[in-house]
């Protein structure tokens, strides 16, 4: 049944809410789908059993006049979130078997909202990586190839899975987790929505630290409004987190009214870089005319620290997860490969189970932290993000929202970055600044790069007003009009 | 400031990784590439700066002092690779 997974999240539920079609017939198009489009390898798990179950639950809850707001929604879920009694990895080799004994608040937020789990998300490994090439489980494929190549292309990273997913209709949505940009980047290279929202809106709970001060979950949806659902459906506070913040969720669905007439939208000049492509240039152009066709004042603003925002990434990411992947020892879960004493065995074990890019980065984040360099790397770093975060705090004192590319470029393919981290790195160039300040950003699809592969543009907001990220969004997203998909070439069935 | 082998080495100890000889020359490399790309951050004057300690202006929450949870060592102990009469098994770590 192409026809159901053709839909977008909100029309499945419009129709799940006339009765037009039931959550178990929904999942079961997307079972079918997910199971045709295995060569992408976009999920590690597929729980085919627990969605049919959850399906049925679903239907029998909209009898008795209970539905809530993603009921009998089939969603893909990222495996960096614990799921109960179903297997997750993070990507990583070292989390051999873990099966989880508790379920991570967003997706207990999802299932209590109607979702159903089609299965769980391939990734970068710990979230590290930004082409979905450092997962143990092996690359995801991007649905999207250049037209008339059929080498692979990236989806981006470390969300590759969820994108991928996404923008192949096998599933309505998918959740993801952004620390720099794993969200907005693969957003953009799948021509898909990404939304990463303001730190402390999403629970971290449950969700496998990466960078703790960093790491927020958000939706990868086919539209804004399906965002604007979604978010609605994972976000809330929860007591478990304590960098979580205690205010209601709002309904995001009701901030997409079209009208963005009178709102200022800043365009910084420190994003315009040196060797940035044409097409790139172009499109951001084209995103200030839709907008100011729409009605917005176009502002030029400056963020003076933009360009030290990815160094200072490189130093207190790698620092606070080295700190947090110190839990994985081959004692308490996952990988244990034996070793002559304890050490031996830790030691083994770490270097078997953690792939070559997370030992880099344990490796740079032990020693910025070590003795005698901790206040030349990162108390340094964490000062360079108070001037970063206080650039955009300025920005919005004039603004309210800033307009900016996703991505430097255009997914590449396979391979053509893995030699070099520095250059892999630089794909979130765009991406980092707005989260080493918490505010809230998302991807839209808004043209294609001249090999025909999609391109995004970025809008990122005050910390806390996702409804004017959307709302902006939602208006771009129709002037863009982005209506191409990519060709079937994976279906197997 | 460049990572020589023994630093390496050192770190390596440090992060619990087994780095084999023969990776030592290769990781320094790699790291000190990383290491000298963010030096450019010494480019800016922070002295008067307050580092970052939350990005969210937040009051971190007190909670009730009393216990919540518990009793669940068989939940605890489900994914240990070896655990033995209600614990966690190790190598041998006293002789």
């Amino acid at each position: 049944m192409a026809g159901l997974t053709d839909l977008t999240l909100a029309e499945a539920r419009d129709k799940l809410a006339a009765g037009e079609v039931s959550a178990r017939e929904l999942t079961e198009a997307h079972i079918a789908a997910v199971e045709a489009a295995r060569p992408l390898n976009a999920f590690v798990t597929e729980t085919p059993e627990r969605a049919l179950a959850q399906a049925e639950a679903s239907d029998a809850r909209r009898r008795a006049g209970e539905a809530g707001v993603m009921e009998g929604v089939p969603v893909g879920i990222k495996d960096l979130f614990c799921t109960k009694g179903v297997l997750t990895t993070a990507g990583s080799h070292i989390l051999d078997g873990f099966v989880p004994p508790y379920e991570s608040t967003v997706t207990a937020n999802l299932w209590k909202a109607g979702a159903v789990m089609l299965g769980k998300c391939n990734m970068d490994e710990f979230a590290m990586g930004s082409s979905n090439e450092t997962s143990y489980y092996g690359p995801v494929e991007n649905p999207w190839r250049r037209p008339g190549d059929n080498r692979s292309i990236v989806p981006g990273g470390s969300s590759g899975g969820s994108v991928a997913a996404v923008a192949a209709r096998i599933a309505l949505g998918a959740t993801g987790t952004d620390t720099g940009g794993s969200i907005r980047q693969p957003a953009a290279f799948a021509g898909v929505v990404g939304l990463k929202p303001t730190y402390g809106r999403c629970s971290r709970f449950g969700v496998v630290a990466f960078a703790s001060s960093l790491d927020q979950a958000g939706p990868i949806t086919r539209t804004v409004r399906d965002a604007a659902i979604m978010l609605r459906g994972m976000a809330g506070f929860d007591p478990m987190d304590s960098t979580s913040v205690d205010k209601p969720v709002p309904d995001y669905e009701a901030a997409l009214t079209g009208d963005i007439r009178g709102l200022k939208v800043g365009i910084p000049k420190e994003y315009r870089m040196d060797g940035m492509p044409a097409e790139i240039e172009a499109l951001w152009q084209q995103g200030v005319e839709w907008l100011k066709a729409a009605g917005a004042e176009i502002r030029d603003i400056s963020l003076p620290h933009t360009k030290y925002a990815l160094p200072t990434y490189y130093i207190v990411a790698p620092a606070e997860a080295s700190s947090n992947l110190a839990r994985y020892d081959g004692v308490r879960y996952g990988l244990r490969v034996p070793g002559d004493d304890l050490i031996d065995m830790y030691e083994n074990t770490r270097a078997e189970g953690f792939g070559a890019e997370v030992q880099r980065r344990v490796m740079i984040g032990t020693y910025v932290l070590s003795a005698g360099y901790y206040d030349a790397y990162y108390l340094k770093a964490q000062k360079l993000r108070t001037l970063i975060a206080r650039d955009f705090e300025t920005a919005f004192d004039d603004i309210d929202v800033v307009l900016t590319p996703t991505t430097p470029s255009a997914a590449f393919g396979a391979g053509e970055k893995s030699d070099d981290p520095i250059a892999m790195y630089l794909n979130d160039i765009f991406t980092v600044p707005a989260s080493m300040s918490g505010l809230p950003g998302i991807s839209v699809p808004a043209g294609f790069s001249d090999d025909g592969l999609p391109l995004g543009l970025q809008l990122i907001g005050r910390a806390f007003d996702e409804e004017t990220v959307l709302r902006v969004a939602g208006v771009m997203e129709e002037a863009a009009g982005f209506d191409r998909r990519p060709e079937n070439w994976w279906a197997t069935s | 400031m460049s990572l020589d082998k023994a630093t390496v080495l050192r770190v390596a100890r440090l992060a619990r990784l087994k780095v084999p000889d023969d990776r030592l020359e290769p990781l320094a490399a790699e790291l000190n590439n990383i290491l000298g790309w963010v030096e450019q951050l010494n480019e800016v004057d922070t002295d008067d700066v307050p580092p970052m300690t939350s990005v969210v202006s937040m009051k971190l929450r007190w909670r009730d002092d009393e216990v919540t949870d518990g009793g669940a060592v068989d939940d605890v102990l489900a994914n240990a690779p070896e655990g033995e009469n209600g614990f966690f098994a190790v190598p041998k770590v006293v002789e």
